[in-house]
């Protein structure tokens, strides 16, 4: 994960009239998108026997007509590119399809558990942009103290623990030392708001925690790269102060690759989400995909799939952007 | 680049023979002195991933008890002198079983590592070294594997394939292959402009064998750096398939899952089921990552702080 963030360099296209390079960058996402949905669809028709073995395992013997009769209504009676074809259509009509667990359209189960998820990744970036972007910024201005070195173990001890379980530590310490525990049910801001913002802060801390440590390692080495530069060495040569040096000249050009973590971040933070919304319990996305993992509820898994798909790739896009917005080299394709 | 002595980069030179000296083979013992000198948090890192290999093939020797046996009058007990870190809810060991587990988390974090990266790192060898239109389809589907968050991938990856070990395996190297690819390709589309290339080009050797026996040998650093770096993640992302229960299926005591067994109801009673197997996989990580990071910059100066 250290690894991705850099990657998708907009300095590929420079060159290029921006208006070709938002073409160029819708195109590309379309068809990845594309891809990704063929592959979703044929990975999930690999796993071992069908949806109704899956359904009728705790059930029991099926009668065959009755299965014949199950395949025909879920549609699976018809050839994978038919199947495969629909699914296409249901996802540009915008239908999440029904879940076989609820026999509910899915769209009426996932619709509420979305602002659950979308308001823990936003603190979680929030914290972490408030963590690890001014801990970048002292590491590399004072590179290679002891400050430095305690702020570079600090930071990989982030990424290096698992975030669910820095979440359960949390808890367990509320426990132990204010003999205080958490709501173990969901609860909504209306009914409590503080309650409520007490049991959104402890997982967004936990996760925040990890993406944190990737803005201090960016953060870092942007500060320390633009430090180099010609001018910078100007601004100290003009004799002013490092204060104004480091924070009006260094750190917004230092920004740049900072953005384009923060953007990819918020996007992948849905992994992490992912187990931490077990752990705390909290109705959301995430916890829901994996409850749908695990009941097979295979047309609701490759809905969400794609949904986050589409997330991630809007806001690599969204990225790509700002960065043209941002850096005029891009902008007027210098 | 093109006058630099073939398949060394600056650092190693530096490494190797640092202050001008002549470039002349180093015993490995003065080269890992050098290295733990210059690069002391990346030794200690190295230091703790000795230990837990160490650790993952003597673990019968080194446990006091059986992982899997379970003892009715033993559950939940703090850690004792009997059971040095307490036992879980069917009386089992912890340390026996993190000892074992250690086993378990290295296979499948190693295996699933070094799987995605050699599969990842073909694939960007062929991708840039050919280039044109071969690439340019890899680079999309490359694109497609990326474009969902590992955890994601590898759980969809996980549920399709039923759990077991090799598929576990199987389900934590597909997302590492794309990022593997990436880092490969870019380092072949510099080598491959390199002046023996071109030579071994004009004496009509064949693609597949330039490939393969004068570009590869080169990125043998970008290599080890991004098996490293991928190590760490792949010990997370296994733990936490286990401990949503898609992971490595029982018996084998996976540090992931005994985090999730005990998650479930014994947290407040008996802590120390969720403390340790966590130090555990947070020590493993860390030292992963410490020793992926100085290698890095050893290595491989162009990827640092990437």
């Amino acid at each position: 994960m250290v690894g991705e963030a850099l990657e998708s360099p907009p300095h590929a296209v420079w060159g290029l009239p921006v208006k070709t390079y938002i073409a160029q960058r819708l195109a590309i996402a379309l068809l990845t998108l594309f891809g990704m949905s063929l592959v979703i669809f044929l990975l999930l028709r690999l796993a071992p026997g069908d949806i109704v073995d899956v359904l009728f395992s705790t059930g029991g013997y099926v009668r065959p007509e009755e299965r014949v009769a199950i395949m025909k209504e879920l549609g699976l009676d018809k050839p994978i590119w038919a199947q495969y074809v629909e699914w296409l259509r249901q996802i540009l009509t915008g239908d999440l399809g029904k879940s076989y667990r609820y026999d509910l359209p899915a769209w009426q189960i996932v619709k509420p558990l979305i602002p659950v998820t979308v308001e823990l990744a936003i603190l979680s970036t929030v914290f972490a942009v408030l963590l690890g972007v001014p801990t970048g910024v002292v590491s590399a201005v004072r590179q290679d103290t002891t400050l430095d070195y305690v702020l570079r173990v600090f930071s990989l001890a982030g990424l290096s623990m698992p975030s669910f379980w820095l979440g359960m530590v949390i808890i367990l310490g509320l426990v132990a030392w204010l003999g205080w525990i958490p709501p173990v049910t969901y609860v909504p801001p209306g009914e409590n708001f503080r309650l409520h913002a007490i049991q959104f802060l402890l997982p967004a801390l936990a996760v925040g925690y990890r993406s944190s440590a990737l803005m201090t390692r960016i953060t870092r080495s942007a500060v320390l790269e633009v430090m180099r530069e010609d001018y910078i060495r100007t601004a100290w040569a003009k004799g002013q102060s490092g204060r104004v040096v480091i924070w009006r000249h260094a750190l917004k050009n230092a920004m740049l690759p900072v953005i384009t973590v923060i953007g990819i971040e918020f996007a992948f933070l849905i992994g992490g989400l992912v187990v931490t919304e077990t752990v705390f319990n909290l109705p959301g996305v995430a916890r829901f995909l994996v409850q749908a993992i695990l009941w097979r509820d295979y047309p609701i898994v490759q809905n969400l799939v794609m949904f986050i798909a589409i997330v991630v790739i809007l806001s690599n896009l969204l990225v790509d952007m700002l960065y043209g917005w941002l850096d005029p080299r891009v902008r007027y394709g210098e | 680049m093109a006058n630099k002595p073939l398949g060394v980069t600056t650092a190693e030179i530096e490494l190797i023979a640092p202050a001008g000296a002549g470039l002349r083979r180093v015993r490995l013992g003065t080269l890992l002195w050098r290295f733990c000198r210059k690069k002391p948090l990346g030794a200690a890192g190295g230091a703790v991933m000795l230990a837990i290999v160490l650790t993952a093939i003597f673990a019968e020797v080194l446990s006091t008890h059986d992982p899997i046996a379970t003892d009715a009058a033993q559950t939940l007990t703090r850690p004792s002198a009997e059971h040095w870190l307490g036992s879980d809810h069917l009386g089992r060991d912890i340390y026996s079983r993190i000892l074992h587990g250690a086993r378990v988390s290295l296979f499948v974090g190693v295996g699933s590592t070094l799987l995605g990266s050699v599969l990842g790192g073909v694939i960007g060898l062929l991708s840039g070294y050919l280039g044109g239109k071969t690439d340019l389809l890899t680079q999309r589907v490359m694109d497609i594997l990326q474009g969902l968050p590992l955890l994601v991938l590898a759980l969809v990856m996980a549920a399709a394939l039923g759990p077991s070990i090799q598929n576990v395996i199987i389900a934590i190297s597909v997302p590492i292959i794309p990022r593997a690819a990436r880092v490969i390709r870019s380092s072949v589309l510099s080598i491959r402009e390199m002046q023996y290339v071109e030579a071994a080009r004009g004496l009509g050797v064949g693609h597949l064998r330039i490939a393969f026996r004068h570009v590869m040998p080169n990125t043998i650093g970008p290599f080890i750096v991004l098996a490293t770096a991928q190590l760490g993640s792949a010990i997370l992302v296994e733990a936490a398939l286990s401990f949503l229960g898609l992971g490595v299926p029982e018996p084998y005591p996976s540090w992931g899952r005994m985090l999730s067994v005990s998650a479930a109801e014994y947290a407040q009673k008996a802590p120390h089921l969720v403390l340790f197997p966590g130090f555990a996989i947070s020590l493993a990580v860390f030292g992963s990552n410490l020793l992926g990071d100085a290698l890095r910059d050893t290595l491989d100066p162009r990827l640092r702080g990437a």
